[in-house]
């Protein structure tokens, strides 16, 4: 049932246009397997997965093909096929740079899901213990469906009192939460009870923007008349659906600085995770797919598609009815925070919450941008409550310690600043450019203090050393200086003599 | 086949503004004070604004020329004509043209390029100017047409006075209510006589008119998101700490915050003159105290400066200090502690 508890307010954010309507206007469609799944290694930024398989290989769907090792998350063939390659492709990262992935052929003629490789579904959860439910998901490869992929079993490893389910998808253009919830809000429900059991939170809220009528209509009806979740409608603000904010939203309390939720007793888990956890535990199933919206003036058809882990960009696109003439740049995620990828090739990864395609006219100017004119705009919204334009000073002047204390590092991301800005100065590039600046900064720092510290730690093992030489040679003219009557060469036999003596003769020698 | 595309940084759509636009609302909001001042002083409001538009657009061609740049994205910007209507409202009606040049020579030149163009000025541009004229040529900025009906000039005669060099002293002679205060308090007069003079009565009236309508174009500005309410805010809030104390102790000889508030160019100065952002403050609280320091700095030049209004130097000596108040009064980070 819908509650009303007391809302707060975080400083900054916009209410910026949804543009959502086109993916969310029909039901969503399950997207037709391709030819080829891709499947990268390092879904998250951890560490990569071990392959178990190789070129050559007869994978079933479901089957585990490479494995957790540390910070990463299990990957398993998302359909029946056979291992095509292992080797570096595109993949949708930032930096642009190819990465080790799984090439699967998929097998058009198998039945898949007869063959299909299944957990033994956990019916009866609520008898099972936190552990057995975490390694469950552990081995269904399960990450945060909301774009930011960590391993979810390692984040529901701390005991909280609130768990908050993200519903608030408050990104422009995307709608793959509002969809789920509202064809499987059931699911989305069961998943934040699991998760509740296994952290024992005592209250568990349901987040979702206060546009989403349809979604927090098949909410309401999943709960039916239960009151352990309660469901929350908030304003629809950008970045609202930030962690930070949201939890900042419900609760008045802020995650403190270089910090993570759970340091306050919160935990926040996307709407798409809690559906996954539910597949993996009464299901029995790996996570083979997620929802993703395909949109933008630059593609057909928009919409939102239910899509095997792996597929093309390109492919997923051509089921949109392909790219208008006009289509100028593909980003995954939404226009404030996605990522451009330079080729379509890129496969949808489990981050993966959707593909926008913007043509022409809706990229900006390539006309070189003016200088700031310190409106303050970017402070106005900023809801990391940063002064953008100092910040920015600071950067191209390379003021690193005024950088620092500007506190740069709390910087989300999030875009609004280089948005609003009259100037049109791509801010957020500034501020990418100073953190990785900053981080060069520590490294130098952290080596140098490290060899200073060895430098120091020789300086003084040679000074005790020297001490100890000086005071043994000290301590010998000492003895000399007792006798100095008695013949040296006489002294130095007896001393020979009761050497000889002390160490027990040549039987015993050493 | 897999097509390519080209990269960008996130955001990716345009913003959604420019600073085009904002100089256009800050012009436009400006309009309704503009007719008002039109309708008590004349037509020659017009000739002075676009005076001081063309010197101020050729001083800065010239200038981004020397600089070596681009002339379009800086022309078009639109900031150099809100400089030069902030300057020419500040200019009675008939000033001789040369006044323009000069008070726009100094803005752009000096106050503006010298420091590095747009964005990057240290002080109020359009204030630079006008003092520099003021301070200069105070008898020509001192002649403010008689606002009595029937005074105005013909066109004929109001060509001749600014570009001809024969100033109609007499037909214009005519003190500001400031002025009028300014020098009759001098006398030993209280503040009830003044107020009683039918002209000063007239020109007070005519002033608060004037007033509404610079605060109807700064309210746009508010809500437009174009200026951020400390600064109008704070302006009020300093004007009032040094007035009230005043009139409260001798309502005789101080005249009362809301003459002060309501005279003059301080309605125009805290919407439109102590907002320039590029030389005020850029955190909140800075801007709250860069408004506090104009009002009262303002209020004290009127009442023991040398110069009747005291808005201009106000607004200069704030922004001297506007960094050092940035430094000082940093917002807190969200998730930190102070």
């Amino acid at each position: 049932m819908s509650s009303s508890i007391a809302l707060h307010g975080f400083h900054g954010g916009l209410r910026l246009p949804g543009h959502k309507i086109a993916a969310s206007a029909a039901s969503s469609r399950a997207c037709p397997l391709p030819p080829t799944l891709i499947l990268p290694l390092g879904q998250y930024g951890g560490s990569l997965a071990q392959v178990l398989v190789a070129p050559g290989d007869r994978v079933r769907r479901g089957q585990l093909v490479a494995r957790a090792d540390g910070l990463a998350a299990n990957v398993h063939a998302p359909a029946a096929g056979s291992i095509v390659a292992i080797e570096p492709r595109p993949v949708p990262h930032i930096c642009g740079l190819p990465a080790s992935c799984i090439v699967l052929a998929v097998d058009t003629d198998a039945d898949t899901d007869d063959r299909a490789i299944c957990f033994p579904p956990m019916v009866e959860w609520q008898q099972a213990d936190a552990q057995s439910l975490l390694e469950r998901i552990a081995d269904a490869g399960i990450v945060g469906l909301g774009g930011a992929a960590f391993p979810t079993a390692t984040k529901l490893g701390y005991p909280i009192e609130l768990l908050v389910i993200n519903g608030a998808e408050c990104e422009p253009w995307i709608a793959c939460d509002q969809m789920l919830l509202r064809e499987r809000a059931q699911e989305v429900c069961t998943g934040a009870r699991i998760m509740r059991q296994i952290v024992g939170a005592t209250r568990v809220v349901l987040a979702i923007e206060d546009r989403m009528q349809d979604a927090a209509e098949a909410v309401r009806a999943a709960l039916d008349s239960s009151t352990d979740i309660e469901l929350v409608e908030v304003p629809t603000i950008f970045p609202q659906g930030g962690e930070r904010q949201l939890i900042r939203v419900l609760t008045g309390k802020e995650v403190p600085s270089g910090g993570y939720p759970v340091d306050i007793g919160v935990l926040c888990h996307n709407v798409g995770t809690a559906a996954a956890v539910y597949r993996a535990i009464v299901r029995g199933e790996p996570l083979l797919e997620r929802y993703v919206s395909v949109t933008g003036h630059g593609v057909l058809a928009a919409g939102t598609w239910r899509v095997t882990i792996g597929t093309p960009v390109e492919w997923l696109i051509a089921q949109a009815g392909g790219y208008s003439g006009d289509a100028a740049r593909v980003v995954l995620g939404g226009s404030m925070t996605g990522t451009a990828i330079a080729t379509d090739a890129v496969p949808i990864v489990k981050a993966s919450n959707c593909v926008l395609v913007l043509t022409t006219d809706q990229l900006r100017d390539p006309a070189p941008e003016l200088p700031c004119i310190r409106c303050g705009e970017c402070a106005r919204v900023c809801p990391a409550q940063l002064l953008p334009q100092q910040l920015h000073w600071f950067i191209r002047a390379a003021d690193w310690d005024a950088v620092e204390s500007h506190a740069l590092i709390d910087c989300i991301e999030c875009g609004l600043c280089a948005q609003v800005c009259p100037s049109h100065i791509p801010l957020v590039d500034w501020y990418r450019h100073g953190k990785t600046e900053l981080h060069l900064r520590a490294d130098a720092q952290q080596r140098a203090d490290a060899a200073r510290k060895r430098f120091e730690a020789r300086t003084l093992r040679l000074a005790q050393a020297q001490a100890e030489r000086t005071e043994r040679l000290a301590a010998r003219q000492a003895v000399d200086e007792e006798s100095p009557a008695s013949d040296p060469i006489a002294a130095a036999v007896q001393r020979a003599a009761a050497r000889k003596r002390s160490e027990g003769g040549p039987e015993h020698g050493a | 086949m897999a097509r390519e595309f080209r990269l960008g940084g996130a955001p990716h759509l345009p913003a959604a503004t420019s600073v085009q636009t904002v100089m256009l609302k800050v012009l436009l909001a400006l309009l309704p004070g503009i007719a008002v001042s039109v309708i008590w002083f004349g037509v020659g409001l017009l000739l002075q604004i676009a005076l001081a538009c063309v010197f101020a657009l050729l001083a800065e061609a010239a200038m981004l020329q020397l600089r070596g740049r681009p002339l379009r994205p800086f022309l078009s910007d639109l900031s150099a004509p809100v400089a030069a209507v902030l300057f020419a409202l500040c200019l009675p009606p008939w000033a001789p043209w040369w006044i323009a040049a000069i008070g726009m020579l100094s803005a752009i030149v000096l106050a503006k390029h010298l420091y590095g163009g747009l964005g990057y000025n240290v002080f109020n541009p359009a204030m630079v100017g006008y003092v520099v004229v003021l301070i200069a040529f105070t008898r020509e900025l001192s002649a403010w047409p008689a606002l009595a009906a029937g005074s105005a000039l013909a066109p004929g005669e109001m060509l001749h006075a600014v570009f001809g060099g024969g100033q109609p002293w007499d037909a214009m002679a005519q003190a500001t209510p400031l002025d009028t205060l300014r020098e009759q308090l001098g006398q030993g007069r209280t503040l009830a006589e003044i107020r009683s003079g039918p002209a000063f009565a007239s020109a007070a009236v005519r002033g608060e008119w004037l007033a509404l309508a610079w605060l109807l174009g700064g309210l746009w500005l508010l809500q437009q998101r174009v200026i951020h309410w400390q600064v109008p805010v704070g302006v009020a809030v300093g004007v009032i700490a040094v007035a009230a104390p005043l009139w409260l102790y001798d309502s005789g000889r101080h005249a009362s915050p809301l003459f002060h508030l309501t005279s003059g160019a301080t309605v125009l100065a805290a919407f439109f003159i102590a907002t320039e952002p590029v030389s005020g403050a850029a955190t909140p609280r800075g801007r709250l105290l860069f408004g506090a320091g104009v009002g009262a700095l303002c209020v004290l030049i009127r009442r023991y400066g040398a110069y009747p209004d005291g808005i201009a130097f106000a607004v200069l000596l704030m922004n001297a200090v506007a960094p050092l108040l940035d430094r000082w009064l940093h917002p807190r980070v969200f998730g930190r502690s102070k």
